[in-house]
């Protein structure tokens, strides 16, 4: 891997910041792991006219360590058919390239462990691996529940990775790089405004690809139980835990590098602001989660391919031809032009857009 | 040679079994399913695990012993559990009520309704995906009827209130500020949950069409209750045989017009509001007087049968008894409304997904231990 130029203003040799940077990492995302389920049974709760965990510690703070705790204290079960090497492998596989994808994500100007100039593409590269480990575990544990949801979290991830990386196409048009330094450095406006429609497409199929509501039909706990970790237990099952909120940081914080400009902003120190937006973003994630209910695999199928595929490429082909047609306008100029379009596009497309009703004939 | 044919991969349909442990099936009922691929292609229900023979343990025990049995029945709906049994000892023994009792056994039975259907939306609604909100919504307000019940018998979910003749206590002061204040913040609560969901586009699309019960094969299956009336039959035993004093109120039968699970939960929330507009009749009607007529402790009802039913929340809930003059029933018989309103369940789920299965079968909204007794 091409490891970039340090940051100038970083100091020690290569190793050491290998190293270094390496800890700060992993040391933050389970920090905001903890966090992030803190915040998630909090604000539900307020939403949902309940108190949520609010005995251990103050306001309820440690309950994620005391889930911690209780969870590797559990005995860690295999089905006796299931195939033990593949269960065993799956948490690893799925816990690796979420962390992974930390490695590029600009918490500051120049803190970061390596500046990729291709970084976005390795995000998207590596974020779809953990699906393969999460298909090992639908398909070691042996359990028709668990492969349902397996099957379906793959079907959502193949198909959703497509828009999604449509509407990140439309960011790296704007910004004209691939690294996540140079989109943040680009956005003197937040691109959120520059691309309404990409953002909503990116945000709609991401909340799909780390399988929250309201397309978290893999772990349907109405339908199918828990899905592909049903048969899990122990330190395993909080790996995918893990996964699954470390997916949601990450798509947070993917979200606010590419549209709600990173770490930049006005007073607070940068990686405030990255933080703030952050949690900001998840904290829309919940609210979503709380709000809506979910939908059917087949509709899941509809709105990916019908809804925001065509969507993405006709937002891909608008920016293409504003940058190229106009390269010397100010960007302030497409904000309104954008919004409208996105508006027009979007009522349009729900009108003719049905999400189906999947009675078959049998 | 025509290839094009070859290529259509049948994929082999296997079996899940959904239940008798899953969170959706609503208590320990358990569906055996045929599934090709993700498409419901047969299923079967099986109960029995929570049988705890109670039409049997009824016929060993006095007429007013039994009643606690009935509370146990849909422990959702107890009161009117109550109501439709002493309506049929009461038949059986020829024992008049006094009218108070009848007024506060009508307001008993509407808030009871209104529990139930709380419990009945918010879990469909749990059903369909919309995490925990809705439910603890309607919790909240379904709290607030256990209250008034608490109030009136000491007790939260198997209340015991209602005597053969009567019911068993006057309601305490506290009882009717309490009830006036619920009845006149309700609506907006309705309304509350309305907003939530009602125009809601998944909702939409994941319940309008989705599961239908044709107004012919609901009225074979002998489906009753809101089941019954989402297929767009006018048929509430309130209006069709009243019983007690629901002649005397005013309120409108809401039906659906196709049958679905998403006309299903409107009846419901509909129901809810005409149950209000009975409260605030039967407020005002509320006469003084005793609450129990003279009745003696044993009753000993001459040698016969006699149904007594009602309009439960779930549907149209039936106790045939049969005396021999002594004081315990010769024969206890329930007709369980979710036991019946089952009976359609496979014709309704047949080709739909699994996600429509768990839909379709929280909107039929059954108790367990009113199927299996």
């Amino acid at each position: 891997m091409a490891m970039a130029v340090l940051p100038p203003d970083w100091p020690g040799g290569y190793w050491t910041h290998w190293v270094v940077f390496t800890v700060i990492i992993i040391a933050f995302v389970l920090l905001m792991f903890m966090a992030f389920v803190w915040i998630e049974r909090r604000a539900m709760a307020i939403m949902q006219a309940r108190l949520g965990p609010n005995r251990a510690g103050p306001f309820g703070l440690l309950q994620p360590v005391a889930d911690g705790l209780k969870v590797m204290l559990k005995e860690d079960i295999v089905p006796t058919k299931g195939d033990k090497l593949v269960h065993w492998l799956a948490p690893v596989v799925a816990v690796v390239p979420v962390l992974m994808i930390f490695a590029v994500v600009p918490f500051q100007g120049g803190a970061l462990l390596a500046d990729l100039n291709i970084g976005i593409l390795y995000v998207v590269a590596i974020s779809s691996v953990s699906v393969v480990g999460i298909f090992m575990a639908g398909w070691a544990s042996n359990s028709k529940y668990s492969l349902l949801g397996a099957m379906r979290s793959v079907a959502a991830v193949v198909s959703y990775e497509i828009p999604v990386v449509l509407s990140i196409v439309g960011v790296v048009l704007l910004a004209g790089s691939l690294s996540m330094q140079q989109i943040v450095l680009a956005q003197d406006i937040p691109f959120i405004l520059v691309q309404p429609l990409g953002f909503l497409l990116f945000f709609t199929g991401a909340l799909a690809e780390i399988n929250r509501a309201p397309f978290d039909l893999m772990e349907a706990d109405s339908e199918i139980v828990a899905g592909f970790h049903i048969e899990y237990s122990g330190m395993k099952f909080a790996l995918f835990y893990l996964v699954e909120y470390g997916e949601a940081l990450a798509i947070s914080a993917i979200a606010t590098t590419l549209f709600l400009s990173g770490w930049r902003g006005p007073l607070l120190p940068p990686w405030l602001w990255f933080l703030v937006k952050v949690i900001l973003v998840f904290f829309v994630i919940v609210w979503i989660r709380t709000t809506v209910p979910r939908l059917r695999i087949d509709q899941l199928m509809a709105l990916a391919w019908k809804f925001l595929f065509p969507l993405a490429l006709i937002n891909l082909l608008i920016t293409a031809v504003e940058i190229l047609a106009w390269p010397e306008v100010s960007l302030w100029v497409f904000v309104p032009v954008n919004f409208a379009v996105m508006i027009v596009l979007v009522l349009l497309w729900s009108k003719f857009f049905k999400l189906g009703w999947g009675k078959v004939e049998v | 040679m025509d290839t094009t044919k070859d290529i259509v991969v049948k994929a082999e349909p296997y079996v899940v079994n959904f239940g008798p442990a899953h969170p959706s099936t609503h208590g320990v009922f358990r569906m055996r399913m045929t599934l090709d691929g993700e498409v419901i292609v047969d299923m079967e229900p099986v109960f029995g695990y929570l049988h705890r023979g109670i039409e049997k343990l009824a016929e060993e025990r006095t007429y007013t012993g039994v009643i606690p049995l009935t509370d146990r029945l849909d422990y959702l709906a107890s009161m009117t559990n109550n109501l439709a049994y002493v309506l049929a000892v009461e038949k059986l023994a020829g024992i008049s009520v006094p009218e108070r009792a009848e007024y506060l056994r009508v307001v008993m039975a509407e808030l009871q309704r209104i529990a139930s259907h709380l419990i009945a939306v918010g879990s469909f609604l749990q059903d369909c995906g919309a995490f925990m909100t809705p439910l603890v919504y309607m919790l909240r307000e379904r709290e607030k009827i256990l209250d008034l019940f608490e109030m009136v018998c000491g007790q939260r979910l198997t209340y015991n209130y209602m005597r053969v003749g009567g019911v068993s206590q006057d309601i305490p002061e506290e009882f009717m500020p309490a009830l006036e204040k619920f009845v006149k913040e309700m609506p907006g609560w309705i309304d509350e949950y309305d907003r939530l969901l009602k125009e809601n586009e998944i909702l939409l699309a994941r319940a309008k069409g989705v599961g239908i019960l044709p107004k012919e094969l609901a009225i074979n299956a002998s489906a009753s209750g809101p089941v019954l009336r989402a297929s767009g039959v006018e048929w509430d035993i309130r209006r069709a045989d009243p019983y007690s004093i629901y002649d005397r109120f005013e309120f409108d039968i809401p039906t659906g017009s196709v049958g679905d699970c998403y006309d299903r939960y409107r009846v419901r929330v509909e129901e809810m509001r005409q149950s209000l507009r009975i409260l605030k009749q039967a407020m005002e009607q509320l006469p003084e007087g005793e609450v129990i007529s003279d009745v003696p402790h044993l009753v000993r009802p001459p040698i016969g049968e006699a149904y007594g039913h009602i309009e439960g929340p779930k549907g149209e809930l039936g106790f045939y008894l049969v005396s021999d003059n002594s004081i315990a029933p010769y024969r206890f018989h329930v007709r369980a409304p979710t036991f019946i309103n089952l009976t359609a369940l496979r014709d309704m789920m047949r080709g739909w997904k699994i996600a429509d299965a768990i839909i379709i079968f929280g909107s039929i909204d059954i108790c367990m231990g009113e199927v299996d007794r």
